[in-house]
């Protein structure tokens, strides 16, 4: 049997990290307003924008990994690893 | 330093579009060569009227989470060397800050027009040799019949190796021994001053890695990663101190790129290690004719040759961004077509072996 159809794609991942992710930039967007000005204070509100990289990139990063996995974008099986 | 208030753009479907479409192209190479992408995202937004400190900032605030990211998938195929970005990543931080006082004292003295003479300067110059060795390196491996082979240590390499310095020395895995940290501090300082220069410090970053210290190429562009995270942080911290990031464009950046980086670093996989040289010494040799492309604009502008027309000065603007547009999207192209051909290879050697095994 061939390996590929036995293993289990990570449908549900990606749409619980896409749903996440859709409702983080939905926020982004509807509350531009508030949210510019207050990341534009400088001094300690510098973390929020450093805080919500980390996050977007938590949860988007995860559903765009799910993403190419459900349609099959993997490494090669044949690994290329040096050392 | 602009009002703040009144720098935010507003962002229309096309403006999104478009921001996430360079954005997914940028992480795309990235995720292949370790940088990439900054070169034309930054002129880029500012082309949208977005202010250029706002714009470079913005940019890092998108690099530094990519560069996680691209670092973390990466390092799950064994190609990142943590301790070797770490140490390099930190030194390159001092080379970004000695690069942007760099920066501010030649503005301060020669103005808009001066401060782009010398990034377009030292773009052509270092494109020049390091992209141009790059890719030299790279013809001559293709035509050697050693692409297969695992990548050896120079001579330069062998040599830094060779030194002991007692109380400096550090083994790293990616080279497989020890090597003065007296050697790695000025590299990763050269590396950020790149950063803060021409805003890829990975052209420098890279290219080091492999010929002076002597890392395979996929361990190379893999830890630039970590070294792109560690300066991205640092950066994003400076400007979002004094409220310069435009999150909203780091976001919409970042959704492209974090598709883009994801793909490229799937890519690395399939393709033969000299492939990393050909892609980055490609788009350093393009991009050094965009820049070129620049020089008598900012000549002029300085009364140093006879002042330009509108038309020519509009040309050459146009033209610059269009060659490092085209820059970006050979070096995606360059890596699509290697991952198809990987992946097409791969499947023939399974269904083969498949036949052999009587499976089918």
């Amino acid at each position: 049997m061939a390996q590929s159809t036995t293993k289990k794609k990570p449908v549900a991942a990606m749409i619980v990290m896409g749903v996440i992710s859709v409702a983080l930039y939905a926020t982004l967007l509807l509350k531009q307003d508030v949210i510019n000005s207050t990341f534009a204070q400088g001094g300690w509100f510098a973390l929020l924008p450093i805080i919500t990289a980390f996050v977007f990139s938590y949860f988007h990063g995860g559903f765009t990994g799910h993403f190419w996995t459900v349609l099959g974008v993997e490494a090669a099986r044949k690994k290329k690893e040096v050392k | 330093m602009p009002d703040i208030a009144t720098s935010f753009i507003n962002l229309d479907a096309i403006t999104i579009l478009y921001l996430f479409g360079v954005g997914f192209v940028g992480g795309l190479v990235s995720g292949f060569i370790g940088s990439g992408g900054a070169f034309v995202l930054t002129p880029g937004m500012m082309s949208l009227g977005v202010p250029g400190l706002m714009a470079v900032a913005s940019n890092m605030c998108h690099k530094f989470p990519k560069a996680l990211v691209g670092a973390i998938k990466r390092f799950k195929y064994g190609q990142v060397d943590v301790k070797l970005g770490l140490i390099l990543g930190v030194s390159a931080e001092a080379g970004v800050l000695y690069g942007a006082g760099i920066q501010e004292k030649i503005k301060a003295t020669y103005g808009d027009a001066g401060s782009n003479l010398y990034v377009s300067v030292a773009f052509v110059v270092i494109l020049a040799t390091v992209g141009g060795f790059v890719l030299y390196d790279a013809w001559k491996t293709y035509r050697s019949g050693n692409a297969n082979t695992e990548e050896k240590a120079g001579k330069l390499a062998k040599w830094i190796q060779s030194i002991n310095i007692p109380g400096t020395m550090v083994h790293f895995k990616s080279i497989n021994a020890r090597v003065s940290v007296l050697f790695t501090i000025p590299l990763g300082f050269a590396t950020g001053l790149m950063a803060a220069t021409i805003a890829v410090g990975g052209f420098v970053g890279v290219p080091a890695m492999i010929y002076v210290l002597g890392a395979p190429s996929l361990m190379a562009s893999a830890t630039e990663l970590v070294i792109a995270f560690v300066m991205g942080l640092g950066g994003s911290l400076k400007y979002a101190m004094h409220g310069m990031v435009d999150i909203r464009l780091a976001m919409i950046i970042l959704a492209g790129s974090l598709f883009g980086i994801q793909l490229g670093a799937i890519g690395t996989t399939y393709v033969k290690p000299f492939m990393i040289k050909v892609v980055m010494g490609l788009i350093m040799v393009i991009v050094l004719f965009s820049r070129g492309l620049m020089v008598p604009v900012y000549l002029s502008q300085l009364g140093l040759i006879d002042t330009l027309g509108d038309t020519t000065v509009k040309l050459l603007k146009n033209g610059s961004f269009a060659i490092m547009i085209f820059a970006l999207l050979l070096g995606a192209f360059i890596v699509l077509r290697a991952m198809w051909q990987g992946k097409k290879a791969e499947k023939l050697l399974h269904a083969s072996g498949a036949l052999e095994h009587g499976e089918v």
